[in-house]
C-alpha cells in the first residue's frame, strides 16, 4: 500500500554505500546531487476510505540518505528558524552516521514531543524555510527526519524515560493537557517538582486528540507521550474544569506555581443568516465528534455526526483541511473548500492542501458565504457565497478579499465553519486579578509566561490566540524555565504585560 | 478540600425510580457538590465510547460529597443508565459544575414553573429564592399524575403550590400556562418567572408571561458535546444574538429565546438516536412482568401515590 507520490517526480538518487556505523565518504558535489527523499504515503484512493495515517515515514536507509543532504552549516539558520531552537544539524549528523540513539538524545534535549512535532509542525514556514540547501534545491526534510527518530525510538522500545531529579517538594499545577501543558509538565517533572495536570475533557492531549485527526497524528502517539509523563510521577486528573470544578484561586492555596494552558477553545462563527441551521458545525464540534468521540464508529460509539453528501468547509487553514478530509472519509461525495482568497494566501500547510487535492477536495477560491438556506426540517441545503476578488494587501500582508456583485449557490447538506477560535473564557472570567486582552486572551509576559497574578503563568493559545502546536510547546518550555527560577529564588519581578 | 470519608468520584451511591422512565441518581462527586450552585449542570459519560450527556444538577450535599441527578429515559444512553447502572457502580466521568449559576436575589413574588422532570432542577432555585426572601409560588405540571415528581419537596420550598395535569388526574386539569394565568388573576403580576421543563412548555410559558409582562428565565438543555465552550453545538439565538448555552447559560431571557430554532436543532440527531435506542431496547428485551426495572418503577409509583 505504499507509494511515492511526491511531486514533481524527483530525480533518481545516486547509489550510495552506507556503512553500518559512521557517514559514508561522499564528496560535496555528490551530497548536493541527492534529491530530497520522498516519504511513503497511503495512496489517495485508498486512504479516503480509512482514518489511518497518510504519511508512513522514512525507513532507516532513506532517512540516512536524506540526512546526508544536510551540509552542516557553520551558522545553521535552521536552529533560529525553530521556535524551540532544536540542534537540527546535530541530530541530522547522527542520523547520517546511523547512530539513531545519539540522534534522538540530541533532539530530545530541546523537544520533548518530537513524534508529534515531526508530524504537525509547519516546517516549511520554520526550519526548512531558512535551510541553506533550500536556497538552490529543495530544503533538507527536517520534519521527516525528526519524525523518523521519534518513531525509531518508540518502535524499537528505546524510549528513554523521564528521570526526575531529587524531589524539590514544590507543587506545580498545570491547567490543560494540550501541547503547552504537556511540555511544561515534562520539563518540571524532570526538575523534581511535584506536577499535577488538570484536564477538562475526559482524555488528555487537548487539540492533539480532539482536533488533529488520526490520519495526521495517530492518537496512540499522544497516549504514549502522556504515559511517559505518568511514569515520571506526573499526576493527571481528567474531567476537572479549572474555573468551574476548582477555581484558580483555590489552586493557589495548594500549589506553589500554576501554569494556565487552556487553549483557544471557543469557536468563531461568521454571524450570518442561517448559520444555526442543522448540519452547520464549528470545526471544533465536527472534529471533536469524530476524533475524541469517535463518531465515525457510530453506532458502536454513542456519539453521532451528520451523514453528508455535499459538504462545504469554510476557511483556508489547517483545521479547514482537517475538516474537509474528515468529511471525505466519512463518505461525503462532494467536499468543497470555500475560501475567500486564493490558494497562495491559504494559511494551511502546503502538504495539507496537497493531500486534500489528492483526496478530491474541491477548492472554491475567492468565495465567501453570506447566508445559508434550509429545508423544511431546518437542515441546511444551500450555502450562498459571494464571489470575491483580491484587492490591496491588508495588515497580514495578504491581499484583502473584496466582494463583487456575483453570488454562487452551493447545494450542501453540511457546513463546517473553520475560521478560527477565540480564547476559552472559563479561567479568565472566574479568576479575579488575572488580566486579559480585549477579547479575553490572558496577558502574559512573552519571555516567561508570567501573568498579572503572582505564581500564575499562562501560555499557548490562551495567550497567543490560535497558533501552532510548536509555539504552544515553546510557551510551555518558557513557562517551565520561569517557574523553575521562581521556585528556586522566590523572586517575582513585575512582568511586562503590554505586548 | 472534600470530606475525608467521601467516596471516590463518580460512584452511584443510590438509585431509585421516581416515576415511569424517571430515575434519581445520587452520585459521589465531592468537588462538584461543594462548588455547584442552583442552575448548573454536569456532563456524565457512562463508559468508554459513551456520549457526553449534559444533565442539570437537581440537588447537592457538600457534607456528604454527593450530587443528585434526576434523569428521564429518552434514548440509548439514558436507557443504559436506567437499566444497567446499579448503586455501587461508577460512571466513567462526571464533570462540572458547568454553566452559570442562577442569579439568586430579592425580586419579590416569583413564579417557579416546572414541567415534567424540569421540576428537579427547579427545586434548588425555588429553595434559594425562598431563602433570599422572595415569595415563591410553585406551579408544577405533568402529563398525568404518575409523572409528577418532587411535589413534597416543592411544597416545602415554596410559599404555595399549584398543580396541573394534562388529563386532570391530579390537581387542576390544564397546562402550566393556565395556572400562570389563574395565579396572575388571583394575586396580580409576579416580579419574576423561572420556567424549566420541555422546550414546548417553556416556549408557551414565555408567550404567556410576555403577554402578562412578567420577566421570565428559562433553562435550556440543547445538544452539547464538551460543555466548556469548545464546540458551539449548543448555540441558541437569544434576542437575535447567537449564544453558547454551556458558557453563557444555561439560563436565558425566555422572551428572547428562538425556541423554534432550538426545537429544530434538538431534533437533528433524532433518527440516529431513535435507531440506537430501539436496538438497545431490542437487545434488552424482556416481558414487562419479568422486568425487575418495571417492577421497581411500579413500586415507586405506588409508594408515591397520595
Amino acid at each position: 500500500m505504499t507509494t511515492n507520490n511526491e511531486r514533481p517526480a524527483s530525480p533518481a538518487t545516486p547509489p550510495i554505500e552506507l556503512p553500518e556505523h559512521g557517514e559514508p565518504k561522499i564528496s560535496n558535489k555528490d551530497r548536493m546531487a541527492i534529491p530530497r527523499q520522498p516519504i511513503a504515503e497511503q495512496p489517495a484512493a485508498e486512504r479516503v476510505n480509512n482514518f489511518f495515517e497518510v504519511a508512513l515515514g522514512y525507513d532507516q536507509k532513506t532517512a540516512r540518505i536524506e540526512a546526508l543532504r544536510c551540509i552542516q552549516c557553520k551558522k545553521p539558520l535552521c536552529i533560529d528558524g525553530c521556535p524551540v531552537g532544536i540542534n537540527i544539524p546535530g541530530f541530522i549528523k547522527k542520523i547520517a552516521e546511523g547512530d539513531f540513539e545519539a540522534g534522538i538524545g540530541i533532539l530530545k534535549q530541546d523537544n520533548v514531543l518530537p513524534a508529534i512535532c515531526g508530524r504537525v509542525c509547519p516546517q516549511e514556514e520554520q526550519c526548512e524555510k531558512v535551510c541553506t540547501v533550500g536556497k538552490k534545491n529543495p530544503p533538507v526534510a527536517i520534519g521527516r527526519l525528526e519524525r523518523f527518530l521519534a518513531d525509531w525510538e518508540r518502535e524499537t522500545g528505546k524510549m528513554t524515560p523521564i528521570v526526575p531529579a531529587a524531589s524539590t517538594g514544590k507543587k506545580v499545577a498545570i491547567v490543560g493537557a494540550g501541547p503547552a501543558g504537556l511540555t511544561a509538565a515534562a520539563d518540571l517533572a524532570r526538575l523534581g517538582h511535584d506536577v499535577t495536570i488538570f484536564e477538562a475533557l475526559h482524555r488528555p492531549g487537548g487539540v492533539l486528540v480532539y482536533g488533529i485527526p488520526e490520519f495526521r497524528l495517530p492518537k496512540k502517539i499522544v497516549e504514549i507521550e502522556v504515559n511517559m509523563l505518568k511514569k515520571a510521577g506526573v499526576k493527571l486528573h481528567n474531567s476537572v474544569v479549572i474555573g468551574q470544578t476548582i477555581p484558580v484561586e483555590e489552586l493557589r492555596d495548594t500549589y506553589d506555581a500554576i501554569f494556565v494552558a487552556t487553549g483557544a477553545g471557543l469557536p468563531y462563527f461568521m454571524n450570518i443568516p442561517g448559520e444555526n441551521l442543522n448540519g452547520i458545525y464549528s470545526a471544533n464540534e465536527y472534529l471533536t465528534r469524530v476524533n475524541l468521540m469517535r463518531a465515525y464508529d457510530f453506532p458502536s460509539a454513542d456519539t453521532p455526526v451528520a451523514k453528508s453528501e455535499n459538504v462545504a468547509v469554510i476557511g483556508g487553514g489547517n483545521v479547514a483541511m482537517d475538516s474537509a478530509r474528515t468529511a471525505k472519509r466519512l463518505g461525503a461525495k462532494n467536499v468543497y473548500n470555500v475560501y475567500r482568497r486564493t490558494r497562495v494566501e491559504m494559511p494551511a500547510r502546503l502538504e495539507e492542501i496537497h493531500h486534500a487535492e489528492e483526496e478530491g477536495i474541491q477548492f472554491t477560491f475567492l468565495h465567501n458565504p453570506i447566508r445559508y438556506e434550509g429545508d423544511k426540517d431546518g437542515r441546511v441545503k444551500k450555502a450562498i457565497c459571494q464571489v470575491m476578488k483580491l484587492g490591496e494587501p491588508d495588515a497580514s500582508g495578504r491581499r484583502r478579499p473584496v466582494p463583487t456583485d456575483e453570488v454562487l449557490e452551493l447545494d450542501v447538506d453540511t457546513v463546517v465553519v473553520a475560521i478560527g477560535n477565540g480564547p476559552n473564557p472559563l479561567v479568565p472570567r472566574t479568576t479575579e486579578g488575572l488580566k486579559t486582552k480585549k477579547w479575553g486572551n490572558i496577558l502574559a509576559e512573552r519571555s516567561s509566561g508570567r501573568t498579572s497574578l503572582k505564581g500564575v503563568w499562562a501560555g499557548g493559545d490562551i495567550v497567543l490566540g490560535a497558533a501552532t502546536v510548536i509555539l504552544a510547546m515553546g510557551a510551555g518550555r518558557a513557562a517551565a524555565r520561569s517557574i523553575q527560577q521562581y521556585l528556586t529564588t522566590g523572586e517575582w519581578p513585575e512582568p511586562t504585560l503590554d505586548s | 478540600m472534600p470530606p475525608s470519608d467521601a467516596l471516590p468520584h463518580a460512584v452511584v451511591v443510590a438509585k431509585d425510580f421516581l416515576a415511569p422512565k424517571v430515575t434519581r441518581y445520587v452520585i459521589s462527586a465531592p468537588d462538584i457538590a461543594r462548588r455547584r450552585r442552583p442552575g448548573q449542570f454536569v456532563i456524565v459519560r457512562l463508559h468508554e465510547g459513551g456520549e457526553r450527556i449534559p444533565l442539570t444538577i437537581a440537588d447537592g450535599d457538600p457534607a456528604k460529597g454527593t450530587i443528585t441527578l434526576i434523569v428521564q429515559e429518552v434514548g440509548k444512553s439514558t436507557a443504559e443508565m436506567a437499566h444497567l447502572i446499579r448503586a455501587g457502580d461508577s460512571f466513567a466521568d462526571v464533570v462540572g459544575p458547568l454553566g452559570m449559576p442562577t442569579h439568586i436575589g430579592k425580586f419579590g413574588r416569583i413564579l417557579a414553573v416546572g414541567g415534567g422532570i424540569g421540576v428537579a432542577p427547579l427545586h434548588p432555585i425555588a429553595q434559594g429564592m425562598h431563602k433570599a426572601g422572595n415569595h415563591v409560588v410553585g406551579i408544577l405540571g405533568a402529563r398525568t399524575k404518575d409523572l409528577l415528581i418532587m411535589e413534597e419537596e416543592m411544597r416545602r420550598a415554596c410559599d404555595s403550590v399549584r398543580i396541573v395535569t394534562d388529563d386532570g388526574s391530579y390537581g387542576e386539569k390544564g397546562l402550566v400556562t393556565d395556572a400562570i394565568r389563574a395565579e396572575t388573576e388571583a394575586s396580580g403580576k409576579a416580579d419574576l418567572c423561572v420556567a424549566i421543563g420541555p422546550l414546548i412548555m417553556m416556549r408557551e410559558t414565555a408567550k404567556v408571561t410576555a403577554m402578562l409582562g412578567i420577566k421570565t428565565l428559562v433553562s435550556l438543555n440543547p445538544v452539547m458535546v464538551d460543555g466548556t465552550g469548545m464546540c458551539g453545538g449548543c448555540r441558541v439565538t437569544v434576542n437575535g444574538e447567537s449564544k453558547f448555552v454551556c458558557v453563557d447559560g444555561p439560563e436565558f431571557d425566555g422572551h428572547g429565546v428562538d425556541f423554534d430554532e432550538l426545537l429544530r436543532r434538538q431534533r437533528f440527531y433524532v433518527p440516529q438516536e431513535r435507531s440506537t435506542y430501539e436496538t438497545f431496547l431490542r437487545e434488552h428485551d424482556h416481558e414487562p412482568k419479568d422486568c425487575k426495572l418495571r417492577r421497581m418503577e411500579a413500586a415507586a409509583t405506588d409508594k408515591d401515590s397520595p
